[in-house]
């Protein structure tokens, strides 16, 4: 018996529960409802509506990831100069908010930002400005950095513990500075984790219909509400995946540059 | 020193953003108000209509079934299909890696729709197993993504002279293999388990109507006004989830040792 039969089982489910479906959105996507053949359904991205929720899909979802890589990257550093083990308490600890139900984490974010709520009332205690982006979105941009801040902490450190103390006191060694060592040693050598933690919070940042939901008030429309609501409200399957492959080809390539950067999977967060 | 001041600061600052909602939710469970903004008093009366709420009991019961089945399952296909990859040529291997990242790395609401997509057009109806499948089918890239890596550490040597001094293939491999990459077996399957518990996207899409996971239910209270009750039970879960995690983590330190000490 031959041992790659093994793989058997998983190839037949990805093959039925991963390629067939997505082999359907493509289908759905360039028929009409009668299953003739039509590009209508991705010609209607053009139409104002859907345009503005994917070019504010766009600008939110770069936004929140740019904030994230300058949150994180530090964070990293100095979460790999602490010299504790990967799965030690420290690393644990940025690891376990993920493991609350989401939902309720950025709900009760609703509650802190609001207009009287915890933060504003301290604000307020020391005579500093109010907060007012509830309902805003700078409260779906806060609200993507919180959820997805770990997507991107997590591949940075593990490719930033990979990079050893004899590479760093090497280029000291041959004179160069702090400065110099960081930008010509350890960010090139971090990239791989760097551009796998921008594609992990970039996706899930530009397809989300529920921060937007719960922190813009429903009020604020990005391109996954208005996917969301083609297939609950309205039942346009044809319409919502001709929608999700215009999303994919954005999805495409973030995984595209991926594997042009990070061709060992050196950058995986798990 | 500036710099250790300024880390402890950084690292704190995070610490807080990361946990003050969380935070929030507790000391809420706890509120006898039923308001989020006002805090009238302590009370355990949220704990009480937890446990006496049939919808929350009912969508607890399907969370856990459905992450328990649904880990397991992608854990054992998972692991079969890693030592099968092991002993694939260059190409294929690269194919099958590549293919694993589809669910990783494609959107969860794109995976949600081409699911739903799929068994409406098989005549499937959506309910209980199609969420179940639903879920094993993102789980199985966590546990391989886990296993591989075990898998490939694995002496080849060691299990041909289990069987050379007779061991069966099957008694070989569970008698040498399998001890080797099980630290890999547990984090998949821990991690499948926890995935498969926070996930909303794909489950929304794929549930149907009669049936409620803890994710959706919190998501369709959201707009009638949620009950605190279900900070009751998020506080509950989260502590067990600490718990399991750090049960989890025990075997993954120990390893880390043993490697130091080589």
């Amino acid at each position: 018996m031959s041992k790659k039969l093994l793989s058997g089982p998983y190839i037949v489910w990805m093959v039925g529960f991963t390629l067939i479906p997505l082999a359907l959105i493509v289908f759905y996507g360039l028929t009409d409802k009668a299953g003739a053949f039509t590009l209508e359904n991705i010609m209607a991205i053009a139409q104002p509506e859907r345009l503005n929720a994917l070019l504010r899909s766009l600008k939110l979802s770069l936004v929140s990831t740019a904030i994230c890589l300058v949150l994180a990257y530090p964070l990293a550093m100095i979460l790999k100069s602490l010299k504790v083990g990967r799965g030690s308490f420290i690393v644990f600890i940025f690891i376990l908010p993920m493991w609350m139900n989401f939902l309720l984490r950025t709900m009760a974010w609703q509650t802190l930002l609001d207009h009287n709520g915890v933060i504003n009332n301290i604000l307020r205690f020391f005579n500093l400005p109010e907060l007012k982006i509830i309902n805003t979105q700078a409260a779906i941009i806060f609200g993507m950095v919180y959820n997805f801040l770990p997507f991107m902490v997590l591949p940075i450190y593990n490719v930033l513990v990979k990079i050893g103390d004899d590479t760093v006191e090497a280029a000291r060694d041959l004179g160069a500075n702090s400065v110099q060592t960081f930008f010509r040693v350890i960010l090139p050598l971090s990239m791989p984790g760097v551009i796998s933690g921008i594609t992990m919070v970039f996706v899930p940042a530009l397809t989300t219909f529920v921060i937007s939901d719960l922190l813009g008030g429903g009020m604020i429309l990005l391109i996954g509400n208005v996917i969301e609501q083609e297939f609950t409200f309205t039942t346009n399957w044809n319409l919502g995946s001709g929608l999700s492959l215009v999303l994919m080809v954005f999805i495409l390539i973030s995984m595209a540059i991926l594997a042009k950067y990070d061709k060992e999977g050196e950058g995986a967060a798990f | 020193m500036i710099g250790r001041f300024f880390k402890r600061f950084y690292l704190a600052t995070i610490f807080v953003f990361l946990y003050a909602p969380i935070a929030a939710l507790m000391v809420l469970s706890f509120n006898s108000s039923k308001y989020m903004s006002k805090w009238t008093g302590f009370s355990l009366t949220w704990y009480e209509q937890l446990f006496s709420s049939e919808l929350i009991m009912s969508a607890l019961r399907n969370t856990l079934v459905i992450a328990l089945l649904s880990a397991l399952i992608a854990t054992v296909i998972g692991t079969a299909a890693c030592l099968g990859i092991n002993h694939m040529k260059k190409v294929p291997r690269t194919l099958m890696m590549g293919m694993n990242n589809i669910p990783l790395m494609n959107a969860d609401i794109v995976t949600g729709i081409s699911l739903m997509l799929c068994f409406i057009a098989f005549g499937v109806s959506l309910g209980f197993g199609t969420v179940l499948i639903a879920h094993i089918t993102f789980n199985i890239p966590y546990v391989v993504l886990s296993v591989m890596p075990k898998v490939k550490q694995t002496e080849k040597s060691t299990y041909e002279a289990a069987l050379d001094l007779g061991a069966s293939p099957l008694k070989a491999f569970f008698k040498v293999v399998f001890p080797d990459i099980l630290p890999g077996v547990l984090s998949g399957f821990l991690l499948a388990f926890t995935m498969s518990l926070d996930d909303f996207i794909i489950t929304h899409f794929t549930k149907g109507a009669g049936i409620n996971t803890l994710s959706t239910l919190i998501y369709s209270e959201v707009r009638k006004g949620i009950k605190p009750s279900l900070y009751a039970l998020s506080t509950i879960l989260f502590l067990a989830v600490l718990i399991l995690l750090v049960i989890g983590n025990l075997p993954k330190k120990k390893n880390h040792e043993a490697i130091k000490e080589r």
